[in-house]
């Protein structure tokens, strides 16, 4: 099945209550089962650029490629060159540009692809995955928070109150090489994934999210206006994305062999 | 000791030592006091406090601790002597506070928002301090309680509390919507199904819909009363 007819999807992003402009960017293409959303930071407007910028061009690139009838090593190459790309294009930027000096983002996304999920991310913007009554996070913050309590200096019910948030340790467009994590998971028929910037999961409690899943499940853009909403009821101090994706139906990819052979041949 | 503040000490170093022998940071020359009793590592806008082996310890807000991750208005003891941390960084100074960062490895300094100095104050003393920093989700708390009750079918009387950020109602498949709990009240909102909610004999639309004390809704044939607790 076709990933448009298999995924429901929906993308919302917000300024928060207390930022005046938005540096985070969000983008959806249902025909090729690609998600992208990226949280920017830097002076003036250079988040935006930077944010921007990562979306645009990853979803021009990926948009060229036909990814359904790709390997799942292929995809993974051509995410990892694609990724190298998007930063070094935004380092380019910062590096000439004054005006951009010290720009970045983080990114996280998805590919739905075979009935499997590879994700990619870079900073503290996250995945989750709602499935059969459980939400797990996918993802590992890039942060120094995360590395706190990985080396055992903070517990994560300490961590909600380090006043060291948003800190991350990578990012694209801050050096000329950026190290990307992507992993790859099987995906069931009726899992939800949620993909989101930090505005959403400093501001909202996992349970509350959990919630927030297994209520409006039936209705993706009210659950997506939820979460958004609940962010800005507890303070709303950050922007604010997410990107929800419902997985209808299996999404393998049938007669997949001759595209593959004709993918070969061109 | 008499509820005085004897000092105040901006925490700019990144470890600063506590005890009884000159060379350390803050020295309170007292027999209780080891000769390197503790230390306060700060890194960026956190604060964490080591015992150093002390032969008489340490204590956090009353309990024994090694190392301990410090948090606003946390009392510190060794021996008679009484710190107390203040790190109000939490109060939104600037619009800059929780701008994402890049914090990169091998030294480059990261300015840190809203430096407001953490500072612990000897002795307990009558401070004026900010609010510490709310944890997430606490925002609706505030919100009078408020409940269902069930006016007509199987479950007539029958009351359901309102305490959580949604409450779902009517049945899946057929017909649902939601009681969403909000700083500004209760809204209700049609979830699925083809008919919507009709409150107080008005059908709704698809937005959400404030609720009022004694609003009747109907849900897939069940009638029910939204009321305030007292």
């Amino acid at each position: 099945m076709d990933p448009s007819d298999a995924l429901e999807i929906f993308a919302l992003t917000d300024p928060g209550q207390v930022r005046s402009h938005n540096e985070d960017a969000v983008f959806a293409n249902p025909g090729q089962g690609l998600v992208i959303l990226a949280d920017g930071m830097g002076g003036y407007n250079a988040g935006e650029v930077a944010s921007g910028m990562t979306v645009t061009l990853l979803a021009d690139s990926l948009g060229r490629q036909d990814l359904r009838c790709m390997s799942g090593a292929a995809l993974e190459q051509l995410l990892r060159t694609e990724i190298q790309a998007v930063n070094q294009a935004i380092h380019q930027a910062a590096d000439s540009q004054p005006q951009y000096a010290g720009m970045g983002t983080t990114l996280v996304m998805g590919v739905f692809h075979a009935d499997r999920l590879l994700v990619g991310h870079v900073g503290d913007s996250r995945c989750y995955r709602w499935r059969q009554g459980n939400l797990a996070c996918l993802t590992r913050d890039h942060s120094l928070l995360q590395e706190q309590i990985d080396s055992g200096l903070l517990s994560p019910a300490e961590a909600r109150y380090s006043q060291n948030r948003n800190l991350v340790t990578r990012a694209l467009g801050v050096e000329s090489v950026v190290e990307v994590e992507l992993t790859g998971y099987d995906v069931a028929v009726g899992d939800i994934y949620l993909f989101c910037s930090d505005g959403l999961n400093d501001m909202v409690e996992d349970e509350d999210i959990a919630l927030t899943l297994q209520t409006l499940a039936a209705n993706l853009p009210l659950a997506g206006g939820q979460l958004v909403q609940l962010a800005n009821d507890n303070g709303g101090r950050d922007n604010v994305s997410v990107i929800l994706v419902k997985v209808k139906a299996s999404f393998k990819e049938s007669g997949s062999w001759w595209r593959q052979w004709l993918a070969w041949l061109k | 000791m008499d509820g005085l503040v004897l000092k105040e000490i901006n925490l700019e170093k990144e470890r600063i030592t506590i005890g009884r022998k000159p060379h350390n940071d803050i020295q309170i020359d007292n027999l209780a006091i080891s000769g390197e009793h503790a230390a306060v590592v700060t890194i960026l806008n956190d604060s964490f406090l080591e015992d150093l082996n002390s032969t008489n310890g340490t204590l956090v807000n009353g309990q024994p601790i090694k190392k301990h991750f410090l948090r606003h208005n946390d009392v510190i003891e060794l021996g008679k002597y009484k710190l107390k941390y203040l790190n109000d960084t939490a109060a939104p100074v600037a619009d800059d506070y929780q701008k994402t960062m890049v914090i990169r490895p091998g030294g480059i300094r990261p300015e840190p928002p809203a430096p407001a100095a953490p500072a612990p104050a000897a002795a307990q003393g009558p401070h004026s301090v900010a609010p510490p920093s709310p944890a997430p989700g606490t925002a609706a708390q505030g919100v009078p309680a408020a409940a269902i009750q069930i006016l007509n079918g199987a479950n007539a009387g029958k009351e359901l509390p309102l305490v959580k950020t949604l409450t779902s109602l009517g049945k899946p498949g057929v017909q649902v919507a939601v009681i969403a709990r909000r700083p500004q009240g209760y809204f209700i909102t049609h979830v699925e199904g083809a008919h919507f909610p009709v409150v107080n004999g008005q059908t709704l639309d698809a937005q959400a819909h404030p609720l009022k004390d004694h609003d009747v809704i109907e849900i897939a044939g069940v009638k029910m009363e939204f009321f305030l607790k007292p």
